[in-house]
């Protein structure tokens, strides 16, 4: 047994955040936070560049195929440094769809394109209110055209294409359900833009008026494919997590060492010590179930449904956790703007609904933790 | 990252697996798996017999004390090893309770600390369950704070004579051996004065009262100590230097991971998949499933956090005081485990005897329990501390009595 990441992996997350603590300071997250882009187009030319982009895709499509473990690795320092480019969506949700279901021409058409930074991708899956659910996708599909309206849709008003969950049936079954790709530069297709809890990755409303759409997997077999997608980005979101409360928790730290306040430094008085402790608990918990997480994703092991709820659910607590208290330790400076702990704290939260609440979660690690109990 | 085994890990698995099935003491097998925190009882046999006789069966096949040297007893394992037997071990593992604290501290200071013929007489025994050991650190006017112990060593002649009161001693009723730390000098501040000794229990002069605990059971005890004589080869480091052994003793408390820490997670899982409510099952239930999943990660992130330390150990690597989590976390959390089993209990969640209540009174055992797991081996208070401290490099707190000699410091209260 080794529970760990090897050295060449540790030696990448290494590399990552160098890099990252060069390209995206705080200082160039705000241009994104502060409106004046849509997203740092020069951070996501330089992470295709470092061959992050395309870590987990294979060479024969463009990628490093290095694997699951190495985007791990990457995705953690990608929460660190909170970065304000649609990794998540492209990287998490498009490309495992596209790996899990595409045909080899899809794959080859997107595939590069992503691993190249010359493709943004997301997942067009929530119609307003309401979890991943069959019953929730109202958009129908008939006759290779879609119709209907998806909100909100991560980095939509950037994303090249989108993976699309639309209705084919009405036979109440999850076999209703089918994904399509949808070229979102192509007609029948508005954008707008929505303002959203955290502005370093937009969200938008797609209105899908007869837009062509091609298959992605069989007819039918829609949901189980997003159930896996799901899964697997709940383990690559946990790690961005991971890395957003240590970052939230090392912020907070810092400042306990820093300010001084009734002749001490407050880092020294234990109500805050404690607020400190708890937070490192909570972060240590968080990435513990990550890396079993990790392992089953590399692994494709039985037991990944089950792992990735229970990262996605431990993960989510710790950086909401993390970066609510590190805004508390901070004091009145905490919820300034021109400190940085409230665009953790806008992540954590933006993050914690962005596959589904926690709630959905929830439910999702108990029923399967009773499968595993009755087989 | 991987879970397998190495073929030399698979291999030392079938051989442990094919003895375990061969020797363990099947006929408790049920009884052990169904304890939880705060109730282990055989109904037809001595607990502290069984677990005696199962120890030395396995010291006597060189499965004991896996980690510890041959020489005083082990089988000089890796850490990754002792992991995989305590899986094989499964249930039986329960009777290795009673030598925890000497087999996972006493032993490791005598170690450290203790002269090598002593090591050799005394730590065999230890190791194969014959003779029991016990800790005397804890004092009523240090409880956390073991440093303002009170206990006396005055040196007469080879030999130091003891006299003083410890309390919250494990096992102490039916210890053979004790470690002991003392004050043997109250004009210098109280890290300074300490110094330990291992002394026989039976000796002239040892008088252990047990204590009865708010749960009824009777665990730990109050050690009095009256002009007690103890040779002083039978002291463990330097006179004055007692407070870096308790260190040590402590240190290893901290690595004994691995061992899996009672959370009562999956006794509530299982209770609540069979569980019906009013309104249907239990584990249909919004609510229950949102409390099951919000214990399901923390059970799973304690057990994974060991799994890494364990990696870690096994590369060679110190156990540092990150592993204060697992007792920090799992302490509260089974008190609320506990609580929350009998709110699903209703009314008759107040009935505790194990006869009568529901779930043969598992919860009530562990919510009358649970408060000591909060405070033994440190406080809540004191694991946050050492995190804050320790881990993440906070100052440490002030303390008042820090340059103060220790007969000049004020003391009230009962630790």
């Amino acid at each position: 047994m080794n529970f760990d990441f090897s050295d060449d992996q540790k030696q990448l997350r290494d590399q990552a955040r160098k890099f990252l603590a060069e390209k995206c300071s705080p200082k160039a997250v705000r241009v994104v936070l502060d409106g004046k882009a849509p997203y740092d187009k020069e951070l996501w030319k330089g992470l295709a560049e470092m061959g992050f982009l395309g870590v987990a895709i294979p060479e024969e499509f463009g990628g490093a195929g290095a694997g699951h473990l190495e985007l791990c690795v990457i995705s953690e320092e990608m929460g660190r440094a909170n970065a304000p480019v649609p990794f998540s969506s492209t990287v998490y949700l498009a490309a495992e769809a596209l790996l899990i279901a595409g045909s080899d021409a899809q794959k080859k058409k997107w595939l590069p394109a992503i691993a190249s930074g010359d493709a943004i991708g997301t997942l067009a899956l929530f119609e307003g209110k309401g979890n991943p659910s069959p019953k929730n996708v109202k958009l129908t599909a008939a006759n290779g055209v879609l119709n209907g309206v998806k909100k909100p849709v991560a980095d939509g008003a950037i994303a090249d294409f989108a993976v699309v969950a639309a209705r084919n049936g009405s036979s109440g079954r999850d076999s209703d359900i089918s994904l399509f790709l949808v070229d979102l530069k192509a007609g029948g297709i508005e954008v707008k833009s929505l303002t959203n809890l955290d502005p370093t990755r937009g969200q938008a409303e797609i209105t899908f008026k007869d837009a062509k759409a091609e298959p992605l997997g069989a007819a039918g077999d829609g949901w189980s494919i997003l159930t896996q997608v799901l899964d697997r980005a709940a383990v690559l979101c946990a790690f961005e997590q991971v890395g957003g409360s240590d970052r939230a928790l090392e912020m907070g730290r810092d400042y306990a060492l820093d300010r001084i306040a009734f002749g001490r430094q407050i880092g020294s008085f234990q109500a805050v010590k404690h607020m400190l402790a708890d937070m490192y608990v909570s972060a240590t918990l968080a990435r513990s179930n990550s890396y079993y997480g990790a392992w089953a994703l590399s692994t494709n092991a039985a037991e990944l449904p089950e792992a990735a709820a229970a990262a996605r659910i431990s993960a989510t607590q710790a950086f909401q956790h993390c970066a609510k208290n590190n805004i508390q330790v901070h004091g009145g400076m905490g919820f300034t703007w021109e400190f940085d702990c409230h665009m953790y704290y806008r992540r954590a939260n933006a993050m914690a609904l962005g596959l589904g609440s926690l709630s959905y979660w929830e439910d999702q690690l108990i029923d399967r933790m009773r499968k595993k109990n009755a087989a | 990252m991987n879970f397998d085994d190495t073929p030399q890990e698979a291999e030392f698995r079938a051989t442990a697996r094919t003895w375990i099935g061969a020797n363990a003491p099947k006929q408790y097998e049920e009884e052990l798996r169904k304890s939880s925190l705060g109730r282990t009882v055989l109904k037809n046999a001595d607990i502290l017999e069984v677990a005696k006789a199962w120890q030395k069966k396995k010291a006597d096949a060189g499965w004991a004390c896996l980690h510890w040297p041959k020489e005083y007893g082990g089988r000089g394992s890796s850490p990754i090893e002792r992991v995989i037997w305590q899986q094989e071990e499964g249930p039986f593992g329960q009777l290795s309770r009673m030598f925890i604290i000497g087999h996972g501290m006493c032993g490791p200071t005598m170690m450290a600390f203790a002269r090598e013929e002593h090591k050799r007489t005394y730590l065999p025994p230890l190791a194969s369950g014959e003779k029991v050991w016990c800790q005397l650190f804890s004092e009523p006017a240090g409880g956390s704070d073991v440093a303002g112990l009170r206990t006396r060593a005055e040196k007469d002649g080879d030999d130091w004579v003891i006299n003083g009161q410890k309390i919250w001693t494990s096992g102490a009723h039916y210890s053979d051996y004790g470690i002991l730390l003392t004050r043997t000098d109250p004009t210098v501040p109280k890290h300074k004065g300490l110094t330990m000794f291992f002394l026989d229990m039976k000796s002239p002069g040892v008088e252990v009262r047990p204590i009865k605990q708010a749960s009824g059971a009777s665990d730990f005890n109050e050690v009095y100590f009256t002009n007690v004589r103890i040779p002083d080869h039978q002291r463990l480091g330097e006179v004055g230097d007692g407070w870096n052994v308790s260190l040590t003793t402590l240190m290893n408390e901290r690595s004994a991971i691995g061992a899996a820490v009672s959370t009562g997670f999956p006794e509530l899982f299982e209770y609540c998949s069979s569980l019906m409510l009013d309104d249907g099952p239990a584990i249909e239930d919004r609510a229950v499933r949102s409390k099951l999943a919000n214990w399901a990660v923390k059970a799973s992130g304690l057990k994974y956090t060991s799994m890494r330390a364990i990696s870690a150990l096994s590369k060679g690597e110190r156990p540092g005081p990150e592993n204060s989590i697992g007792k920090l976390v799992a302490g509260s959390m089974i008190q609320d485990v506990a609580t929350y089993g009998l709110d699903l209990q209703g009314a008759s969640g107040v009935v505790s005897g194990p006869e009568d209540a529901e779930l043969a009174g598992r919860f009530q055992a562990m919510l009358l329990r649970a408060p000591g797991t909060r405070v033994e081996g440190g406080t809540d208070e004191i694991m946050r501390n050492i995190i804050a401290e320790r881990v993440l490099g906070l100052p440490g707190d002030i303390r008042v009595d820090k340059d103060v000699p220790f007969n000049k410091i004020p003391t009230k209260g009962r630790g």
